[in-house]
C-alpha cells in the first residue's frame, strides 16, 4: 500500500509537471493562436516576394543552371501533369495557386519544399501559413514525389512564363 | 496558488479513488485490481501495443485486429461478409470475392484464422481463415489487410476444422464438419452410415504470391471432422484431425454421437499422398468451385469456376492414413512446440489425453493394429498414449503451448483456464475465465515458437461483464499474464461478433511492411482517372461510365449532366491523394448498395440506377480537410426521353 502510495503521489506530481508542460507547449505552437494584428495594410501571401526564404525540409541548396534542362523539365512537366493538376493549373489559380512566375517571388528551395514537406512547411514556416488561410484553408497534399522528381517539377516551372 | 490547491485536490482524489480500488479488490476473487497489473495493459496515448491480435469475427464473417495488452480495437477487415463501412462486397471490383458455386453469398461464419509459417514460426506474411457455412478459405495479406483470395471447398459441408498451416506453409488445410453424399445425390437421409464421406482438403499455398489451389481431397468415413493441427518439427509432414460422430448417427446426435467410448484422431501422412499426387495418384472427378482472387495493381476482383479436384481414398495409399483412439467426442486437437504431443481434447471426457508421435511411429512400425474402418487401421489407445491430466476440469476444448514447456487448457463447462505441463501431466495452475470459454490464444501459441507472455481466453457469455446492452453482448475476452507460474488476469475486453479462434504476433514482424498507400503510378485499374485530363462521363447504350477523380477537397467532374432515368450510372473514382491516411468517401444519394472508401492511390466503382428526375448530390462521406463539407456535386437526371447531351464540369 505504502509503496503504491508513493508510486501514486509520483503519478500525480508527474501529471502536474506535464499538465504544465503541455501549457507551454501550447503557447509555442501555431494551432488556435490568432495571428498577430498588423496595421499596415498586408500584401496577399501569394503575392509577396520572399526570394531569400529557403522554407523548412529536405531541400537546404539548390542550383539553377543558367541554361533550362529541356529533358529535365519534360520530365518535370509529366510529373507536374499526374500529380499536382488536380489543384494547380499553370497559369491560373485553381485550389492552389498558379505556379507560372513562381521563381520571381519565391526561392528554388522554398518551392521544393513546399512540394516535399508541405505538412511542416503550414506549421512552421509563416509564408506557408499565410497561404493556407488565404486559399482557404485548402491544405497542399503531399503527393510523394521524390527529390529528383520534384527538382524536376521545378525545372518545369523555369518554363512557364 | 489557485493552481496548488488544485494540484491538491486532485493528488487526495487520486488517493481516494486508489484506496477505494484496493478495498474493492480484497473482496473480489479477479485477482486483477493491484496497480501492477494496470500498468501491465496501460498503452499511454500515442504509445504502440507490442502484440496484433486476429480475432475471427464468427457469425459476422469478417476478422478483428486488436492490439495486446491494451485490448483495443484497430480494424475490423472484411472477408465473408459484404461491409458497408467501405464497400467491400458492394462495389464492382470487390463483388467477385463473394462468389461461389450457389451464386453471390454475402455473408459466412468465420472461424480459425491461422497466420502464415516459415520453418514453424509465425512469418507475417499473410493470414488464412475459413468460412463455415458455405466452404470457403480465404487469405488475408497483412501488408494491405485486406482480403486478397478467396477458395471455394466443394465436396465439404460444414468448414470447421479449417484452417490450419504447415510449417512452411505448404498447405493451409480445410476439413468437413458434416459428411455429406460425394458426389452430392439425392438418397435417403436414414442411408447415411456407409454412404456419405468427409472430405479433408489439402490446399497449396503458392510460396510467392500466396494463391491457392486445392492439390487433393482425401475422402474419409462419414464421421465429423471437428479439429486439426499440423504435425511439426519430428512430425511434420503428417497432419491430425480429431473426429467425432464415428457412430455415424444422423439424427438427434446430442445423444447418438455420444455412444462411443472413442472416437478418433486421424492422423494423415501428407506427405506421402502428396507424393502419390505427385506421380499422378488420384482421380479428378467433376467439381464446381470458386476461386476468387484479388489484384492489388488493378484494385480488382476476379472470380473464375472451377471444373474438377482430385480426390484420394485412403485405401489408395496403404501407410497415409491412421486411426488413434481418442476419449469421447474429442474437439481441439493440439500439436505441442517440438511436434511429439498431439492433445485430443475430449469434450466429454474426465481426462486430457495426449498422444505420443513416436509411440504412433513404433506402433505403426509394429503393425499393431486393434482393428479397422473402412480399412483405415485402427491403432491401440494405449500403445499410443503419452499420458493423461487427470480430472483437471469439465468440458476441455482447446489447448495452447507458451514453448516453456507448459500447456493451457480451456474448459467451457467449469469456465477456467488449466495449466499443465507437458510430460509430467501435473496441473499447475487454474484461472477462472468469465465466462464459459472456449478458444484460447498464446501469440504464436500453435507454432514451434510460442511467444509465451501473453494468453487471452475468448468466452461465449458476457453476462455480467460490461454495462448491459439488451438481450445480446458483444463476447467478453480476458488477458492473461503468462510469464510467471502462475497467470494473471489482467483485463477484460469485449470483442466483436462471436470470436471463436485467434491467432496474435509480435508487432515488429509485421507493422513494418503494413502498407501505407497504394502507387498511382502502379495502379492498372482500367477505368482509372489518373488526372483531371482523364476525367469524362462516356455513354455506352444505358449504361453510362463516369471517370472522376477525387483530392482534397472536391471531385472532379462534380458537375454532371445528361444522365437519364433508367441509365445504370457507373462512378469510377480514382483518390489521388498519396499521402498516409488520407482515404476518401462517396456517397450517392438513393443509390441501393453503400459507400465506397477509397484508399490512396486506389479505384474503386460504385453503381447506381437513377429512378427520379431531378438534380441529385453525392459527398465525401470520409473527414478529409477542413473543407470536407464542401467536397460534393451533383448529377442533373433527366427524363428517359430527353436529348440532353452528356456533359460535365469542375469550377465552371
Amino acid at each position: 500500500m505504502k509503496k503504491s502510495l508513493k508510486l501514486l503521489s509520483i503519478i500525480a506530481i508527474a501529471t502536474v509537471i506535464s499538465c504544465g508542460g503541455n501549457d507551454k507547449k501550447k503557447e509555442e505552437s501555431s494551432y488556435g493562436k490568432k495571428a498577430p494584428v498588423k496595421t499596415e495594410k498586408k500584401v496577399a501571401a501569394s503575392q509577396r516576394i520572399e526570394l531569400s526564404n529557403k522554407g523548412v525540409g529536405p531541400i537546404t541548396s539548390v542550383t539553377l543552371a543558367a541554361e533550362i534542362d529541356q529533358d529535365m523539365a519534360n520530365h518535370g512537366m509529366e510529373v507536374y501533369n499526374k500529380m499536382c493538376t488536380a489543384c494547380h493549373k499553370a497559369d491560373k489559380k485553381f485550389i492552389g495557386p498558379a505556379p507560372k512566375g513562381i521563381l520571381e517571388r519565391r526561392a528554388p528551395e522554398w518551392v521544393m519544399n513546399m512540394i516535399l514537406n508541405p505538412e511542416g512547411m503550414v506549421k512552421e514556416d509563416p509564408l506557408a501559413k499565410d497561404l493556407l488561410m488565404e486559399f482557404n484553408g485548402a491544405p497542399m497534399a503531399n503527393q510523394g514525389l521524390t527529390e529528383e522528381d520534384a527538382r524536376a517539377v521545378l525545372e518545369y516551372f523555369r518554363t512557364l512564363k | 496558488m489557485k493552481k496548488i490547491l488544485k494540484s491538491t485536490l486532485a493528488i487526495v482524489a487520486v488517493f481516494a479513488a486508489f484506496t477505494s480500488c484496493n478495498n474493492s479488490g480484497k473482496s473480489s476473487n479477479s485477482g486483477a485490481l493491484s496497480s501492477n497489473n494496470a500498468e501491465k495493459v496501460y498503452v499511454a496515448p500515442g504509445e504502440h501495443d507490442s502484440h496484433y491480435a486476429f480475432i475471427s469475427g464468427g457469425y459476422s464473417g469478417n476478422l478483428t485486429v486488436y492490439g495486446l495488452p491494451s485490448g483495443r480495437m484497430f480494424k475490423e477487415i472484411p472477408v465473408f461478409s459484404q461491409f458497408p463501412t467501405n464497400g467491400y462486397g458492394y462495389s464492382e471490383e470487390t463483388k467477385p470475392m463473394l462468389e461461389t458455386s450457389y451464386g453471390f453469398v454475402p455473408w459466412d461464419d468465420s472461424h480459425h484464422p491461422d497466420i502464415s509459417q516459415t520453418k514453424g514460426k509465425l512469418d507475417g506474411r499473410w493470414i488464412f481463415i475459413n468460412g463455415n457455412n458455405t466452404p470457403r478459405i480465404a487469405r488475408i495479406s497483412l501488408t494491405t489487410f485486406e482480403t486478397e483470395e478467396i477458395i471455394e471447398v466443394p465436396n465439404s459441408a460444414g468448414n470447421h476444422s479449417s484452417s490450419f498451416i504447415t510449417e512452411n506453409t505448404e498447405y493451409v488445410v480445410a476439413g468437413t464438419r458434416f459428411s455429406v453424399p460425394i458426389p452430392q445425390k439425392d438418397i435417403a437421409i436414414k442411408d447415411y452410415k456407409g454412404n456419405f464421406k468427409g472430405a479433408l482438403s489439402f490446399i497449396s499455398v503458392d510460396p510467392e504470391h500466396g494463391h491457392m489451389d486445392i492439390k487433393f481431397q482425401v475422402l474419409m468415413p462419414g464421421f465429423n471432422y471437428d479439429l486439426s493441427h499440423p504435425g511439426r518439427g519430428k512430425s511434420h509432414g503428417w497432419f491430425f484431425f480429431t473426429t467425432y460422430n464415428t457412430e455415424e448417427a444422423n439424427s438427434l446426435l446430442e445423444v447418438n454421437a455420444s455412444q462411443n467410448d472413442k472416437d478418433f484422431i486421424a492422423a494423415i501422412n501428407w506427405k506421402k499422398i502428396e507424393e502419390y499426387v505427385n506421380n499422378g495418384g488420384g482421380t479428378m472427378m467433376p467439381a464446381n468451385y470458386a476461386h476468387n482472387v484479388y489484384d492489388d495493381n488493378t484494385h480488382t476482383a476476379t472470380s473464375t469456376m472451377k471444373k474438377e479436384v482430385r480426390v484420394v481414398n485412403p485405401s489408395e495409399v496403404p501407410g497415409a492414413v491412421y486411426l488413434i483412439p481418442t476419449p469421447k467426442s474429442p474437439h481441439g486437437c493440439d500439436v505441442d512446440p517440438s511436434g511429439e504431443y498431439i492433445v485430443g481434447n475430449g469434450k466429454l471426457s474426465a481426462n486430457l489425453t495426449v498422444h505420443s508421435f513416436t509411440k504412433m511411429l513404433d506402433a505403426i512400425k509394429n503393425e499393431k493394429f486393434a482393428g479397422d474402418a473402412y480399412g483405415i487401421p485402427i491403432l491401440n489407445f494405449e500403445d499410443v498414449l503419452a499420458g493423461s491430466v487427470e480430472q483437471p476440469g469439465l468440458g476441455p476444448l482447446h489447448t495452447e503451448f507458451d514453448g516453456k514447456g507448459n500447456a493451457y487448457t480451456t474448459f467451457f463447462i467449469s469456465s477456467e483456464v488449466v495449466k499443465w505441463k507437458l510430460g509430467t501431466w501435473e496441473v499447475i495452475d487454474r484461472k477462472p475465465t468469465y465466462y464459459s470459454v472456449g478458444h484460447l490464444t498464446i501469440p504464436g501459441g500453435n507454432s514451434a515458437e510460442p511467444f509465451g507472455k501473453y494468453m487471452f481466453a475468448m468466452n461465449k457469455i458476457t453476462k455480467d461483464r460490461y454495462l448491459p446492452t439488451g438481450p445480446e453482448m458483444e463476447h467478453s475476452a480476458q488477458l492473461y499474464d503468462i510469464s510467471g507460474d502462475k497467470m494473471e488476469l489482467l483485463l477484460d475486453f469485449p470483442t466483436h461478433g462471436e470470436p471463436h479462434y485467434a491467432a496474435a504476433i509480435p508487432a515488429e514482424i509485421i507493422k513494418n511492411n503494413s502498407r501505407k498507400i497504394f502507387k498511382l503510378t502502379e495502379n492498372e485499374h482500367p477505368k482509372k482517372a489518373l488526372s483531371d485530363a482523364d476525367t469524362k462521363v462516356v455513354r455506352d447504350g444505358k449504361n453510362v461510365h463516369i471517370y472522376m477523380t477525387m483530392i482534397r477537397s472536391h471531385f472532379s467532374p462534380d458537375n454532371i449532366e445528361g444522365v437519364k432515368v433508367g441509365d445504370k450510372v457507373f462512378f469510377h473514382i480514382t483518390n489521388l491523394e498519396q499521402d498516409f491516411d488520407v482515404p476518401h468517401g462517396f456517397a450517392m444519394i438513393g443509390a441501393r448498395n453503400a459507400e465506397l472508401l477509397i484508399a490512396p492511390g486506389q479505384t474503386r466503382t460504385l453503381t447506381w440506377e437513377p429512378e427520379k428526375v431531378g438534380v441529385w448530390p453525392f459527398y465525401c462521406t470520409d473527414f478529409c480537410s477542413a473543407l470536407h463539407q464542401e467536397m460534393q456535386g451533383y448529377v442533373r437526371v433527366s427524363p428517359a426521353s430527353s436529348d440532353i447531351e452528356l456533359s460535365w464540369s469542375l469550377g465552371e
